[in-house]
């Protein structure tokens, strides 16, 4: 997307002093929307020492947050991964009637708010859920444990993968698949050797996207954990609980692992754009 | 099924199909209807109890207020963030393309904590603004900062391909006629890029609309003043109180689906009359 | 192997893709199907592939029914209009994917893979472009790697679509004379579908010319270009003049309201009157174009231009100038009635 822009003729070209205006007021504004913030994170975290740092996330709790961030999104991404596939692959591949109303359903995560994704399960399984009192008699708890903190994160990133795959999958048309049933592929075949390579970026793509949303949620988790300490707490919870002890310099060494998470995804996510992109498919 | 789904050589739609409508119905649909029955219980008199108690009344207008402003310092910032990054080169601009995807990519609850950081009176930002005796954090302002920084690369986004597009040839004939740079850019690229950036001010104030992690640590919550709506959903589930919260939520859904509609209503009406 | 075509239909919601067709494909015969863009012709290609169905009607393979086959056990090969090569395999692979997505028990070794993969490449004499990535290629070579690859799985039916299509002028006209050289090496029974006349007529050993889902007219590539059966099909192939009966020609009148169409070089041209049925019309255009020689004229009293093909030699015998008083009067024509000349859709 810059390769024309960046040689530009004289007579669409703004003057020097308007370009350097703009070039600053949009640097200060990122700067301090951006920069400032990442950098604070750090800067906080490390504010009192290294020492303080490693001992705050040697914490029992930080641990066990990490490894509940971990079962969740270990769960929540794969499982869309398979939905965002199969959904992708019957959108893209095949025509049918109600197609973008079933497009614009799967978009529905994305327009509720993190806290009502949390509430909608409080209400299905809480203790004065639909099936709470079936649920208690059977003793299964599910709010206020690790399956809701699950089904809570599984519901925010349920678009991810879906929504990434889909217009790839159907710029790409339906030709190679069906030249390769006319080779004699079966179905598992075309898919595996012809329609998985093809979309192999975008779906790394999504994936990245999703893992992160799934390990930093915070809203639904939130309305669904019951903030137990060192058991229904993510690392996003851990944070606020810390940042609420006043525990700072705590608080900010557990943001870090999270601030870095986003930094490694921020590369990744261009890493994997710019392969796309060099490998002829382009992403968007 | 033959008039529900065109022909096709290609095996496996039954089965994608199937799965994908059952995942959906589980992990989606069965539990948002459960928002709709559980208010329902309430009846009309009761939510509309609820609704317009005063304090839920003063947290839907900060939340949509704040959401608001902040779409707009976005659409205005993000459309010059977009220009530049389209239109200029300098040193460095790789690395701030890649970064203006943070916001989708930080965990909200890390963004709250760090502008509540520095936004504080005492704050590496906020001390500025408490010199002239302007509080930032813990008041609505504080809440504009947390939702501009989680709207930031929406408007951006959505422009910056757009921008791409136009063809320089048009900003060249534009020019050739006689037009300054600035009537170019209100005459021939702005009219190009309007839908875009309409599309993105909705994103981006959709988004801040249910925003939660980032806001509540630099809100302040205090009632009437700095509470959004979804902060009260959660003192209401805390109290147990599922059908009050419900119906907060219900209506934060039903007025956001009204001015999403509203906006695309005028988005068809822009795009109509820019291919006539 | 031949390919029988009995009363098929196709329809897309109200509209009527392919309307009771019946076609006849002999074994090892090279057939075009012809026709505008929309007249069914990629439908019925598709059909035959196994990748569409039809509505109603029957398709034998050699005798054989072959519409409950599915597309992987017709064996047919299928060239695609975009070529639709597999971007991320190399062409060896994509040539090679036919014999490696065979049932373990049909499949080759590894050795014999590669021997057959070499020789299909060196038989669309591109085996130096094996390792290449369809990206790389050219249209013109990806034309021949998708063939190859139809070719690996030894289909007994060959079906291109559009298979020039996407090639530039002289690409096209090369690989036409290679096709049709290997179709008379391999004798597959093949068909393909273009809506260049010229292509049809230069390739192809019979041609169904095909309009809004029918089979105007099925021939040999001389038939359908010298005995038109339709008035689409004259207006189709090659170019042609309409003479209204009620305007002006009068060797048309005995057969009430007519149109005759007469091809532009079987016009005679002459300072005289050839006799009385010859119109009097006035030159307004005279351009040579290599070979032949066209002329415009235009009849006294309508400005419908009359366009005339002449050789070089004729002209030279009758050398003409624009604003010249001639007459002209078809040799050969043909007459329909005049409802009929409404058939036509532009291509």
């Amino acid at each position: 997307m810059s390769a024309q822009a960046t040689q530009r003729k004289i007579s669409t070209r703004e003057s020097p002093g308007v370009t350097l205006v703009l070039v600053t007021v949009a640097l200060i504004y990122l700067v301090l929307f951006l920069g400032l913030p990442l950098f604070a994170v750090f800067y906080e975290a490390l504010s009192k020492g290294w020492t303080l740092y490693w001992k705050a996330l040697q914490e029992p709790d930080a641990w066990s947050a990490i490894k509940l961030t971990f079962i969740a999104a270990g769960i929540a991404v794969p499982a869309n991964l398979v939905f965002g596939v199969a959904a992708a692959w019957a959108i893209a591949k095949f025509e049918f009637k109600g197609r973008s109303l079933l497009i614009t359903l799967i978009d529905l995560p994305f327009a509720v708010s993190p806290v009502v994704s949390g509430l909608v399960y409080v209400l299905l399984f809480g203790a004065q859920g639909w099936f709470g009192p079936w649920l208690q008699a059977h003793d299964i708890k599910l709010i206020f444990a690790v399956p809701g903190i699950v089904l809570a994160t599984v519901f925010v990133t349920f678009p991810f993968i879906a929504r990434e795959l889909i217009p790839l999958m159907q710029s790409q048309g339906k030709e190679e698949e069906e030249a390769a049933v006319s080779l004699g592929a079966s179905g598992w075949q075309t898919f595996w050797r012809v329609t998985l390579p093809n979309i192999k970026w975008g779906l790394l793509y999504g994936v990245i996207l999703c893992n992160a949303r799934a390990m930093g949620e915070f809203g639904a988790v939130s309305v669904v954990s019951g903030h137990v300490r060192g058991m229904t707490n993510t690392l996003p919870l851990h944070v606020e609980i810390l940042y609420n002890e006043y525990n700072f310099v705590a608080a900010f060494a557990v943001a870090s692992l999270l601030a870095l998470l986003a930094l490694v995804t921020l590369l990744v996510k261009a890493l994997v754009e710019w392969q796309a992109k060099s490998s002829g498919d382009p992403l968007h | 099924m033959s008039h529900f789904k065109a022909h096709s050589v290609l095996p496996g739609f039954n089965l994608a199909l199937g799965f994908t409508l059952l995942y959906l119905s589980l992990i989606v649909l069965i539990p948002l209807s459960a928002l709709f029955f559980k208010t329902a219980t309430l009846g009309w008199g009761g939510f509309w109890t609820v609704v317009m108690g005063e304090r839920v009344l003063a947290s839907l207008r900060v939340t949509f207020f704040t959401s608001f402003v902040a779409a707009i310092i976005n659409a205005f910032f993000g459309l010059i963030v977009a220009w530049v990054l389209v239109r200029y080169r300098f040193p460095g601009k790789r690395i701030v393309d890649a970064l203006v995807d943070l916001p989708f990519a930080l965990p909200t609850a890390v963004a709250g904590i760090t502008l509540a950081m520095l936004y504080a009176p005492n704050g590496w930002v906020g001390q500025y603004f408490a010199a002239h005796d302007i509080k930032v954090a813990y008041t609505p302002l504080g809440i504009v900062v947390a939702l501009t920084f989680i709207g930031l690369p929406f408007v951006v986004r959505t422009v910056q391909p757009v921008l791409a597009d136009v063809e320089s040839e048009v900003e060249e004939a534009a020019a050739s006629l006689g037009a300054g740079r600035w009537d170019v850019f209100r005459r021939v690229i702005f009219p190009a890029i309007y839908p875009a950036l309409l599309t993105g001010f909705a994103l981006a104030f959709a988004r801040a609309i249910g925003e939660y992690g980032s806001v509540i640590f630099i809100a302040g919550n205090m009632p009437y003043i700095s509470e959004i709506a979804p902060l009260l959903i959660v003192a209401k589930l805390e109290q147990y109180d599922y059908a009050g919260a419900t119906a907060i939520a219900v209506a934060m859904l039903l007025i956001s689906f009204a001015l999403l509609l509203f906006i695309n209503a005028l988005q068809w009406w822009s795009s109509r009359r820019g291919t006539r | 192997m031949s390919i029988t075509i009995e009363n098929l239909n196709k329809q897309f919601g109200t509209y009527k893709a392919l309307d009771d067709i019946n076609l006849e494909v002999n074994s090892g015969e090279l057939l075009a199907l012809l026709g505008p863009s929309g007249c069914g012709k990629t439908s019925l290609l598709r059909i035959i592939g196994g990748l569409d169905v039809a509505d109603s009607g029957r398709l034998l393979f050699h005798g054989e029914d072959a519409l409950q086959r599915n597309a992987r056990e017709r064996n047919v090969g299928f060239v695609f209009q975009h070529y639709a090569l597999f971007r991320h395999m190399t062409v060896f692979e994509n040539v090679a994917f036919g014999l490696r997505v065979k049932p373990k028990k049909q499949r080759h070794n590894e050795a014999e893979i590669k021997r057959r993969v070499h020789e299909l490449l060196n038989l669309v004499q591109l085996d130096w472009l094996a390792d290449r990535y369809p990206a790389q290629l050219s249209g013109g070579q990806r034309q021949r790697i998708a063939l190859a690859r139809a070719l690996a799985v030894e289909p007994k039916i060959l079906l291109l679509d559009e298979p020039f299509g996407a090639l530039d002028a002289q690409v096209r006209k090369e690989l036409r004379r290679w096709l049709r050289r290997l179709h008379d090496d391999l004798h597959i029974t093949s068909i393909f579908v273009t809506h260049d006349q010229e292509e049809a007529l230069e390739v192809a050993d019979r041609v169904v010319v095909m309009n809004k889902g029918r089979i105007e007219q099925i021939g040999t590539p001389d038939e359908v270009y010298a005995k038109p059966a339709t008035p689409f099909v004259y207006q189709f192939i090659g170019n042609v003049n309409l003479f209204h009966s009620r305007d002006h020609a009068p060797w048309t009148q005995q057969h009430g309201d007519a149109v005759a169409y007469v091809r532009p070089h079987d016009i005679d041209i002459s300072h005289t009157p050839q006799d009385d049925t010859a119109l009097p019309v006035e030159v307004k255009l005279v351009r040579a174009i290599g070979s032949i020689v066209r002329v415009e004229v235009a009849a006294d009293e309508s400005c419908e231009l009359v366009e005339i093909e002449l050789s070089r030699e004729r002209f030279d015998a009758t050398p003409l100038a624009i604003g010249d008083k001639v007459f002209i009067r078809p040799r050969q024509f043909r007459v329909f009635q005049a409802g009929e000349k409404n058939e036509f859709s532009a291509a």
